[in-house]
């Protein structure tokens, strides 16, 4: 499959992502956020950094970026979206997640191998992993908190749209220790820490993050 | 404005910081922005209406914030 993997001004794992898209036995392509154009992509991923500085909000004005009118088109139709940590703000300022992301509750920089647990394994960014299985992958955020009002956080909790949560500890004061979501079709999915820096045994914590980079292509197989 | 139900963690900052200073008695500080947009020409109606849009569209975002479009005097 071809997955694009757009960079954002001020994107900074988008050259991460394009290597973990290729361990996972996909094909990267290189999106630019002022082109109103997916190359023909199956997939798109939104890596993580500080797109637009992080400016009135992270996450806000790369919603209006060019690339982006056609990634919520896409992803409306049933594209395959991944989006980690600013990507995952990305996708809940484009109304394509619920909820929101919000400064960290001790107000400081995380940055630490996080043991999260798999709660939706049936995305197709997350079907190489089984229900409950826990991963530990790098957590890096200042913006992290994941929040909601009461009834959207009860219906994503009831419809099973969170895809991962925190164990051990809440790094973040993310609400009920989400750590990930999808929408509510499942193709959509937003996640705070970071797989695509646990893809490969000398460079990261582990391989614990490859999983959302073949599941692609067992979804797709299946 | 941060929405109440939502935790403002820099106005917890500056409320912690407060009392350092010798100001008691403060009981709450929640943090907010202001924009301060300047409009060619009357203020009608109808661009009252065009800034609440932009204030929905990109300036606030609606589900952890609520806003308020007000006029100033002119210059």
């Amino acid at each position: 499959m071809k997955v694009g993997v757009v960079t954002f001004p001020g994107s900074l794992d988008d050259v991460d992502a394009q290597r973990a898209v290729r361990i996972g036995g996909n094909e990267a392509v290189a999106l630019w956020h002022g082109d109103a154009d997916l190359k023909g992509v199956d997939a798109v991923v939104l890596p993580g950094g500080f797109s637009y500085g992080d400016y009135l909000r992270c996450g806000a004005i790369s919603r209006f970026a060019p690339v982006m009118e056609k990634v919520v088109e896409a992803a409306n139709g049933g594209m395959p979206v991944l989006g980690i940590c600013n990507g995952f703000q990305i996708l809940c300022e484009s109304h394509l997640l619920p909820g929101a992301l919000i400064r960290n509750d001790h107000r400081k920089f995380v940055c630490r191998d996080q043991l999260l647990r798999i709660e939706n394994a049936t995305t197709p960014w997350t079907s190489a992993y089984t229900q409950g299985q826990e991963i530990r992958i790098v957590l890096k955020n200042g913006e992290g908190g994941f929040v909601a009002d009461a009834e959207t956080l009860a219906r994503i909790e009831g419809e099973g749209q969170v895809v991962a949560r925190y164990l051990e500890l809440n790094p973040n004061g993310s609400l009920n220790d989400i750590a990930g979501v999808t929408n509510e079709r499942g193709n959509v999915v937003g996640l705070m820490p970071h797989p695509e820096h646990a893809v490969e045994e000398l460079t990261g914590s582990g391989l614990d993050g490859l999983g959302f980079f073949t599941s692609l292509v067992e979804k797709t197989f299946a | 404005m941060p929405k109440p139900e939502i935790l403002d963690p820099q106005g917890k900052a500056v409320q912690g910081a407060l009392p350092r200073l010798g100001f008691t008695g403060v009981t709450d500080v929640r943090q907010g922005k202001r924009f301060e947009i300047e409009i060619d020409g009357e203020v009608t109606d109808a661009v009252i209406a065009e800034v609440e849009k932009m204030a929905e569209t990109l300036l606030s975002n609606p589900v952890i914030e609520n806003y308020t479009v007000s006029v100033e005097g002119q210059q």
